[in-house]
């Protein structure tokens, strides 16, 4: 198989969109993506989304948003796997061109939360789960997480403060990112008095619902510099996946499908965890950036917490994390999330992040995208190519 | 929800059915065609006895749509005794009381309505343990 490189990025900022919809979010980061790329067609377009179906009533978003991108007649198709669909996406767009049978391919998550009423979101969300057993019984997303969280505090003995560690800093970076929906630093005393949603987790452990589309455009290694000055080569982007269910696991603190992606992304790039010099974690809720970051190898069990507080995480420490704000700070669009992070850590590489959130010496960015509460994990790791 | 699927899963939601694995003897809930554990497929119902212990818990504040008239209510994740868990919701008890490790037992409940013409759910939740709170008579 060949090796592919991203020569284009494309992002809308994180907001709610209420002046637009699922299309123009998404043809607007495609059409970014492939200025960046200058390119004015592409073979295949791969749609990373979770709820058009749900939430704006329309499927078949792949045909579609290929045809208001110009790109009428391309191979398209949409990919989910709830909030790991967009870097399901991106691996689909990486088999093709890695295959040959696919030039220039494009992935593009999206992702519009905010066309209804807010519970009908919330219930749309909780389809991440298992609808028979776990939604039911009246267990939304964040409930989950804090089943999760609950359990955390009891077994490693952390205080329910010590985890607005990973909102500070998710907050702090966001604000240095024009495309973050956030841009107001969050203090200790603010994260313990926020709104209690699913004890123990409160609003500044969430990240907010949002709308968003972020793309990037892949082609072969061989062929990146006929599209960009500074390619940057896919390294591995590889999938793990676990029970649907919280309550199928052995152990619920040790994310497998996380443990499985990575191991996987770190076998195919030759890498390990410590060469690693931005980590974009799927922060969807303080506790999955503790449990992702000890399940990647980045941390022991139990320890990711109290590492957070000592500093480990900020972009000046041993393993930053959400430098661009994550998912709490940048906001989670969900369907878009995996390809926002790909799109940041693509910055780093480029060195064109802003200098309040530089990582110095960065050789791998890696990019975790989880959807559900750990069943599909993406782990894509990115490389500078050096001139 | 629709009918279908609410009468589809009655032997689970009234009765904890679930399946034993013939060939290594797990026991699965929900019930499952292969066994995670030796990827046997012969496997046989099997109604769990509905004693656990929590083994952890949250309370709802915002809930999703047709809870809401419930909040704060608690959902837990149970470790039944046959080494199976579970998320159900605790009943009969006040939400300051649930600690991890409190020993619950079954009972069936109203799970919700879908709407006031809808059909009326009904399933398992859990209640704190009676007549043994501690559930010191167990060896577990």
């Amino acid at each position: 198989m060949r090796d592919v490189a991203i020569v284009g990025i494309g992002q809308t900022p994180v907001r709610e969109h209420w002046d637009r919809g699922l299309r123009d979010l998404a043809v607007e980061a495609v059409l970014a993506a492939m200025d960046d790329a200058h390119v004015r067609r592409a073979d295949a377009l791969y749609v990373g989304n979770m709820l058009s179906g749900t939430l704006s009533f329309q499927e078949h978003v792949g045909a579609l948003i290929a045809e208001y991108a110009g790109l009428e007649g391309i191979e398209a198709v949409k990919v989910e796997a709830a909030c790991g669909s967009a870097a399901a996406a991106l691996r689909q767009a990486v088999l093709a061109v890695q295959s040959g049978q696919v030039e220039v391919a494009i992935a593009v998550g999206v992702e519009k939360l905010t066309e209804l009423a807010s519970k009908c979101t919330t219930n749309a969300l909780a389809m991440a789960a298992d609808a028979d057993y776990e939604a039911v019984m009246g267990l939304s997303f964040v409930a989950i997480n804090a089943l999760l969280m609950r359990r955390y505090m009891y077994e490693y003995g952390v205080s329910k403060e010590d985890f607005a560690a990973f909102t500070v800093n998710a907050h702090a970076n966001a604000r240095h990112n024009p495309f973050a929906m956030f841009h107001t630093p969050v203090t200790r005393e603010q994260y313990a008095a926020a709104k209690m949603i699913a004890d123990p987790i409160n609003l500044l452990d969430s990240s907010p619902v949002s709308d968003g589309a972020a793309a990037v455009v892949i082609v072969p290694a061989e062929r990146a510099r006929e599209f960009s000055d500074k390619p940057v080569r896919v390294a591995a982007c590889e999938v793990g996946t676990d029970t649907v269910a919280l309550d199928n696991r052995a152990n619920p603190l040790w994310l497998k499908g996380v443990e499985r992606s990575a191991r996987r992304a770190y076998r195919r790039a030759g890498v390990e965890p410590q060469d690693i010099g931005v980590f974009e974690v799927h922060d969807a809720f303080s506790i999955m950036a503790a449990l992702s970051l000890e399940a990647s190898g980045l941390a022991e069990p139990g320890t990711a917490v109290r590492l957070a507080n000592e500093g480990a995480i900020t972009p000046t420490g041993q393993f930053p994390i959400a430098t661009m704000g994550g998912l709490k700070g940048r906001g989670h669009p969900v369907g878009a999330t995996g390809l926002y992070q790909v799109v940041e850590c693509v910055l780093h590489l480029r060195d064109e992040v802003p200098d309040a959130v530089r990582v110095e010496g960065v050789q791998y960015a890696m990019a975790q995208n989880i959807g559900g509460s750990g069943a599909t994990v993406i782990t894509t790791l990115l490389e500078r190519l050096i001139t | 929800m629709d009918i279908p699927r609410n009468w589809r899963l009655r032997d689970q939601r009234y009765r904890l059915q679930g399946t034993r694995c013939a060939s290594c003897g797990a026991h699965h809930f929900p019930p499952r065609p292969v066994c995670p554990r030796c990827r046997g497929r012969h496997v046989e119902p099997y109604r769990f006895t509905g004693r656990g212990r929590v083994y952890s818990y949250t309370v709802v504040y915002q809930a999703p749509e047709g809870f809401e008239q419930y909040v704060p209510y608690v959902v837990a994740l149970v470790d039944l005794e046959e080494g199976v868990r579970v998320t159900a919701q605790l009943t009969d008890v006040d939400p300051e009381e649930v600690a991890i490790g409190m020993p619950v037992e079954m009972v069936l409940r109203k799970l919700g309505e879908e709407g006031e013409r809808g059909l009326i759910l009904y399933g398992y939740k859990f209640r704190p343990r009676i007549g043994d709170p501690k559930g010191e008579a167990e060896s577990d």
